[in-house]
């Protein structure tokens, strides 16, 4: 099954509404919701992974156990990444968009 | 190999199930279509289906879990009623929207307010709308019948819709009548296997019921009232195959006596056993008093509607629930859409016969032959170009 464009008429699209592949939510860009951006200071990260645990939406980019940055794209803005980063590293702050 | 039984309604939409053994029945029992889900527990509990059954904690539970197992793969049914229906009426929307073929029987009673667990229309009437087909039973044979069929309709590749088979609660649920039953090979080589599309076990990913906002949820719409297009023509032909096969055909719709009827009667459900007796009655005092039974409510057959009432000079509706602050009621309000204004172009160039509509029969009050009678009477009168009121009721004090 080819993609689904984005101007694709009623006629072209699978039957149900169902998507005939996995993981699209990944195709589906959610980081204009945000009204709070978290930035994220590489040096005083201790790397305790704690925000990539609690973040919803798996916008905590991590490579071989270390953390990299955040997932722009996907990131809500939500804010638990600052909140759980512990008090003493307070490596992620939240900035108005 | 047909047998004739002795069997309640309740009982034979069961038998129908078991004869069917679905791969999974998801249900909560309701008056008046308890009997349904109690009867067939037994089955299971006896052996005599493989199928999963699941006793639910609530109607919306029940449909959810067939919403489920359908789209896992399963050939899935269900039955229920009045409040139980209305408890399923989000996941109703859902089942018809991403295409589940899932049968389901429902007695149908009068919904609350007050509480009443006897027989109207009301229930399946506020389902109207969500996408399911609606096929109306007259008795208990065609309760029996309809089950069956509607499992190749709802499975068909053109169509692949949720069926809804209507009939009505206690006067068709709990009435015994004598039935021709079929074998299970009979019944089995007529479904034939059940081919699921899009099924989470296929091995394929997909993602079901995802996020569809303004760039593609109209799409999907449109989409999906291109599936009913195909549904008359398979009704049509399926009816026709469960005729060649057992000798009892069906087709969207039922003309009784209509050859050069001067009025017609249109009604759902049960009461058209009683006005044919009514109508054979006035046919032989010399009335030209025709019926036209809706069995398929959904889709509705407008074009067979109008082909068959344009024959006649005023036409009386029966609807047994009702539409408050509507103009009308649901089956008045379908047919006299189907009637009028045909051409498009939004001047009344249809057959602009007089329609009236009656309100009967609510919360299970008993509609008489008398009253049947009186009312064609009217319709005959109408014809001659008596004035009376359009919308109406019979029955009430």
């Amino acid at each position: 099954m080819s993609k689904i464009r984005p101007d694709a008429s009623w006629k072209e699209l699978p039957e149900g509404g169902i998507i005939p592949e996995g993981g699209t939510s990944a195709t589906f860009k959610t980081g204009d919701w945000r009204s709070e951006r978290p930035v994220w200071n590489g040096e005083s990260c201790i790397h305790c992974l704690t925000c990539w645990i609690n973040c919803p939406d798996s916008s905590i980019l991590v490579v071989d156990q270390k953390m990299t940055g955040i997932d722009y794209d996907h990131c809500k803005g939500c804010g638990i990444c600052a909140s759980v980063c512990p008090p003493k590293v307070n490596a992620i702050t939240m900035v108005t968009e | 190999m047909s047998e004739r039984i002795l069997i309640e309604g309740n009982e034979a939409v069961a038998l129908a199930l078991k004869l069917i053994d679905p791969d999974v029945v998801a249900a909560y029992p309701i008056t008046p279509a308890t009997e349904v889900v109690q009867k067939f527990a037994e089955y299971v509990a006896d052996g005599e289906v493989v199928t999963e059954f699941v006793a639910v904690e609530s109607e919306h539970s029940a449909m959810s879990a067939c919403i489920g197992a359908s789209t896992a793969g399963g050939r899935v049914m269900t039955a229920t009623s009045s409040q139980g229906l209305g408890l399923m009426w989000e996941m109703l929307y859902i089942a018809a929207s991403l295409r589940r073929p899932i049968t389901m029987a429902v007695a149908n009673r009068a919904l609350s307010g007050n509480i009443n667990i006897h027989c109207d229309h009301s229930d399946t009437m506020g389902a109207r709308d969500a996408g399911w087909i609606h096929l109306f039973s007259e008795n208990t044979q065609e309760i029996f019948d309809n089950m069956i069929q509607a499992v190749r309709i709802a499975e068909h590749p053109d169509v692949r819709l949720p069926v809804m088979v209507c009939y009505d609660g206690f006067v068709i649920s709990h009435a015994r009548e004598v039935i021709e039953s079929l074998s299970k090979e009979e019944v089995q080589s007529f479904v034939g296997k059940h081919k699921a599309s899009l099924s989470l076990l296929d091995l394929e990913p997909k993602t079901v019921g995802p996020l569809d906002l303004q760039d593609y949820y109209f799409e999907h719409k449109r989409s999906q009232a291109e599936a009913y297009k195909a549904v008359p023509g398979v009704i049509e032909a399926v009816g026709q195959e469960f005729g060649k096969a057992f000798g009892r055909s069906y087709a969207q719709v039922e003309e009784y006596n209509m050859d050069g009827a001067e009025v017609a009667l249109v009604a759902l459900g049960s009461t058209n056993g009683t006005i044919k007796d009514v109508v054979d009655g006035m046919n032989e005092s010399g009335k030209k008093v025709g019926l036209l039974k809706i069995r398929a409510f959904r889709p509705f057959p407008a074009e067979l509607v109008r082909a068959s009432l344009s024959k006649v000079k005023a036409v009386g509706v029966f609807d047994r629930s009702m539409t408050f602050g509507g103009w009308g009621n649901p089956l008045f309000t379908e047919i006299r859409s189907a009637m009028y204004g045909t051409s498009g172009n939004g001047c009344c160039c249809g057959p602009c016969i007089p329609i009236l509509d009656r309100v009967y029969g609510l919360g299970g009050r008993e509609i008489s032959m008398a009253e049947i009678e009186q009312y064609a009477d009217e319709v005959l009168a109408v014809a001659k170009g008596e004035q009376v009121e359009l919308i109406d009721y019979i029955g009430v004090r």
